[in-house]
């Protein structure tokens, strides 16, 4: 079928959306499906979406997303130009950003304790405007505007899904510490340039990235029984209380937080138990707590330069136990240093477990909550024979008859961050300022970067199904087709029920008819229950 | 007194007759079965690590006023800044004069020496480990008030079941079971009231099970919140809410509560404490702190009244700060921290726990103080015997849940 002019696309989805019943007459199978492989390839339709994907076939546009190299991206490169943050290294960021703004509190707080103001201290609400920390905070914010500016207008929308998918797989938090000026460096060049790479490549670089290694704590994990001479340890007390660390010195004299630069090191099993659990072999992946602590024996060691100043990664012999390990039945011959970390990545990158989490868990994105068994034994053995190549696993995904059934359409609740970039994506929003909606998303129970657990955002419905949240989704609808988003121009739709894109039922297009303006319209269309599926 | 479930059945059935019930109430009506219990717990939380040692002060201590020449607080009766005195070893900070009344007639308790068995001093972490009651284990999906609500049937369904005032829902409601985050209630609605009709219509009429029963719920809550009138509430007892966001929670929280819509669990919480610098003692950044949070709960208490025979006041931080004050008038990180245990039912007038002593060799890493009671046990117990759960062993996982080891904070 050729589709060619947007008017005939309108029709179509009219003729499409009219139908609720599965079977019913009129309905499009071409467009549903077309439809359907929209709203999980990409983050939903935009207008004129459905008459490309249909023009150049499903099954082209999908090898195209799998190859985001040949999709030329300038739009976005346009978009992202003024920002500041977003090319700079962590180092950098912390140079620039993060020392110069806790010099300024510190000398602030020196001079309030010499003239003897104790004084009841700013509100949250001076807090927030100090330009100082205003100034600090512009990482971070210009991260989660990207996220949001990339979602809405990359082409390479495969891509951007899953970056979206892995940084959360390897979720760290941004409020943990001086892991908010990493986390620009690390969305960057360890997780989006492997989301269609060897599964180990990806792997073994957020195990060696600083954010990583802060975030669960494995900078500061030791052999107990070692030498770790205090110089030995990485510069680093309680964050926030100093910037005048130099690489390879010893700690200040008088640090700010004297007992916790002297508290004893040892073993740390976070990272150890964590890349288990939620990084490669899953919590029934067959592991146990031996497991745990020889993975975390084999890490000592792998540790951050200077972390406070965005220091990279670092092996610290004296740190490291240099003893026999055994992982999964696998021995780690004694004295190999460095080397035992990438051998237990090594091994536990192979585990049919991991090759089965890994699938499972892509399939549950892709496909449904509980997807079908067939598809993830397909997918985890491509995984295996490929050396976890996820451009393979990604290809089976998306080409197998479970993804592509009828049955699983619109099954999946869409998260906040989905349910804000759909909507933005099907009114055809013009993005001046993506600040208001990184704050939306907070709203909505989902800040961006800041997932306080190591499990990241759960992709299941009952964790985005409450009444407090759907209230959210309806204000949120209002406030950005009402043109109260300050930075963010939504057009006024001709026909706000195709806004929801596929089937809608009676009661919703009635009462989108019966809407007094055509923004109430819109708001009905996407707080709409059909528009919370994808 | 009244009996309030009576009083929900009749109130039910009169807002049926008339056509204008909500259908959680008429579900109520049609199911009101045999009376059984009402109880309520309010949780809050101390967010940044509250300086215990300043709060429920062992003025008895040496130590204590050696190792903190600048920001101790004084012995009871000597200067403005001295305690008061609660039972010849311990004082509060003079700050938390509002609560003196409650601990007075036995209502409030204190557990001393409380805190994690893990030995982080992350404010992340320890705050993680607090709300899902899983000392060292990051990774537990849900908070263990979640799994209070996910263990104990609901009584009636409501969209208020359990509520936290407050933007984001925290690590210790959320999960399963449904709970409802917000600033504040008078916004817990659309934004354009034009648009309930619609909207409402939609998920009405969703052939989508899931999102038609929240919908449901959702305009429920709304029209329940209408007609309670948020804008006009009127504290009783005389109570005065000071004008903070804490304060206007806790309004809130009590406002729910009388307007029985079915509110077992509410959350609220308050930062601040993470005093590094310039803490203060009876004047100062600590003690502006202490008069917030105080006065806000001696108001719920007050306003609550007799409801306070049923509700259970719990406030935690996730570690205590150390024993020595640092070099810049402040304290760092520490462990061992007190809690408050506020209710009609509770064994106050009484600081639990043992007193491990603040000499170096009494505390933990040389430090901190150390913790003698398990937070956990804590919980438990006022989930038991409060809240009436008779297995709490699901709401902890892997901790040993034994009476043995409760504080002994209700009677039996």
């Amino acid at each position: 079928m050729r589709r060619t002019g947007p008017s005939l696309m309108l029709a179509i989805a009219l003729a499409s959306a009219g139908v609720i019943h599965p079977g019913a007459a009129g309905k499009d199978p071409d467009s549903n499906v077309a439809l359907h492989v929209l709203n999980r390839v990409t983050f939903g339709p935009r207008p004129g979406d459905l008459a490309r994907i249909q023009q150049l076939g499903v099954d082209r546009f999908i090898d195209q997303q799998l190859h985001p190299e040949r999709i030329d991206d300038s739009e976005v490169t346009r978009r992202l130009d003024g920002f500041q943050t977003l090319h700079l290294s962590s180092s950098d960021i912390a140079q620039r950003y993060e020392i110069p703004a806790l010099q300024e509190r510190r000398e602030r707080q020196r001079q309030q304790t010499a003239a003897g103001k104790p004084a009841d201290p700013p509100s949250p609400q001076d807090a927030a405007m100090d330009p100082e920390r205003q100034r600090a905070n512009l990482p971070m914010i210009e991260l989660a505007e990207q996220k949001i500016v990339r979602a809405v207008y990359s082409d390479r929308q495969l891509q951007e899904v899953l970056t979206d998918f892995w940084f959360n797989h390897f979720n760290v938090d941004a409020r943990k510490g001086p892991a908010r000026y990493m986390l620009t460096e690390y969305e960057r060049d360890v997780i989006r340039p492997h989301v269609l790479g060897h599964f180990r490549d990806l792997l073994g670089a957020t195990a060696k990235s600083p954010a990583m290694l802060f975030y669960l704590d494995n900078w500061m994990s030791a052999d107990p029984k070692g030498p770790h001479l205090d110089r030995a340890r990485p510069g680093m007390r309680r964050f926030g209380t100093g910037g005048q660390a130099r690489a390879g010195r010893p700690l200040p004299s008088a640090p700010a937080n004297p007992q916790q630069a002297r508290r004893p090191m040892g073993l740390n099993e976070n990272y150890g138990r964590e890349l288990l659990e939620l990084h490669t072999l899953g919590v029934d992946g067959g592991y146990t707590q031996k497991d745990v602590t020889e993975v975390a024996r084999a890490f000592t060691g792998w540790t951050i330069e200077n972390p406070r100043r965005g220091g990279g990664f670092r092996f610290a012999p004296a740190l490291h136990d240099d003893g026999e390990k055994v992982v999964l039945g696998h021995r780690i011959k004694a004295g190999g240093g460095e080397r035992d970390g990438e051998d237990v990545l090594d091994i536990i990158a192979a585990q049919p477990s991991t090759a089965r989490f890994i699938s499972t868990k892509l399939a549950r994105r892709f496909v449904s909550d509980n997807p079908p068994d067939a598809l993830v034994n397909q997918m985890a053995s491509t995984f295996r024979k490929t050396d976890g190549d996820l451009r393979a696993v990604m290809t089976v995904l998306l080409t197998s008859k479970e993804f592509l059934s009828p049955e699983v359409e619109r099954v999946k609740i869409k998260n906040p961050f989905e349910f804000v970039v759909s909507s933005l994506r099907a009114t055809g929003a013009s993005i001046e300022d993506a600040r208001p909606l990184v704050r939306a998303m907070q709203q909505l129970g989902m800040p961006l970067y800041q997932c306080q657990p190591p499990t990241g955002y759960k992709d299941s419905a009952d964790t985005w199904v409450n009444t407090g949240a759907l209230v959210n989704r309806m204000n949120v609808a209002l406030t950005l087709t009402s043109g109260r988003t300050p930075g963010v121009t939504v057009p006024v739709t001709t026909d706000p029920a195709t806004l929801v894109g596929g089937n809608v039922s009676d009661t919703t297009r009635s009462t989108i008819a019966k809407a007094q303006s055509g923004p109430q319209a819109m708001a009905l269309a996407l707080g709409s229950p059909e528009f919370q599926r994808r | 007194m009244l009996n309030r479930r009576a009083f929900l059945r009749d109130g039910a059935f009169a807002l049926v007759s008339l056509g204008f019930a909500p259908s959680f109430l008429q579900r109520t009506v049609a199911a009101a079965g045999p009376r059984s219990r009402d109880k309520r717990l309010i949780a809050i939380f101390q967010r940044g690590a509250v300086d215990g040692l300043s709060v429920i002060v062992p003025y008895g201590e040496a130590e204590y006023h050696r190792l903190r020449p600048t920001i101790a607080l004084g012995r009871p009766r000597t200067a403005a800044a001295g305690v008061l005195d609660m039972d010849g070893f311990f004082g509060f900070n003079p700050r938390l004069a509002p609560l003196a009344p409650i601990w007075r007639r036995g209502d409030l308790a204190v557990v001393h020496a409380c805190g994690s068995p893990d030995s982080t001093r992350s404010h992340f972490d320890a705050q993680d480990y607090m709300e899902t009651a899983t000392p060292g284990v990051k990774s537990t999906p849900d908070g263990w008030l979640n799994r209070y609500l996910q263990v104990r049937h609901a009584e009636r369904e409501s969209a208020f079941r359990a509520v936290a005032l407050t933007p984001q829902m925290p690590r210790m409601l959320q999960g399963r079971a449904s709970a409802v985050a917000m600033s504040q209630i008078a916004q817990f609605g659309l934004r354009s009231e034009s648009m309930n009709e619609g909207f409402e219509a939609q998920y009405a009429a969703a052939a989508d099970r899931v999102l038609n029963g929240t919908g449901r719920e959702a305009f429920d809550a709304m029209k329940t919140l209408k007609s309670a009138d948020p804008s006009r509430y009127q504290p009783e007892n005389g109570a005065a809410y000071p004008p903070s966001a804490f304060g206007q929670a806790l309004k809130q929280i009590a406002q729910l509560s009388k307007a029985d819509v079915g509110l077992e669990v509410a959350f609220a919480e308050l930062g601040g404490w993470d005093t590094h610098v310039n803490q203060g003692s009876s004047q100062g950044q600590l003690a502006a702190r202490l008069d917030d949070f105080a006065r806000s709960i001696a108001a719920l208490v007050t306003d609550l009244g007799e409801r306070m025979a049923d509700t259970v006041v719990l406030t935690m931080s996730e570690f205590g700060r150390a024993v020595t004050e640092n070099g810049n008038r402040g304290t760092d990180h520490g462990h061992g921290n007190a809690m408050m245990v506020i209710g009609g039912g509770v064994r106050g007038g009484k600081v639990y726990g043992r007193w491990p002593g603040l000499a170096s060799g009494q505390r933990y890493d040389g430090r901190d103080l150390a913790v003698t009671t398990d937070f956990r046990n804590v919980f438990a117990e006022v989930v038991v015997r409060h809240l009436g759960v008779a297995d709490a062993g699901g709401i902890f996982p892997g901790f040993a849940v034994s009476a043995g080891n409760y504080p002994g904070l209700f009677a039996i």
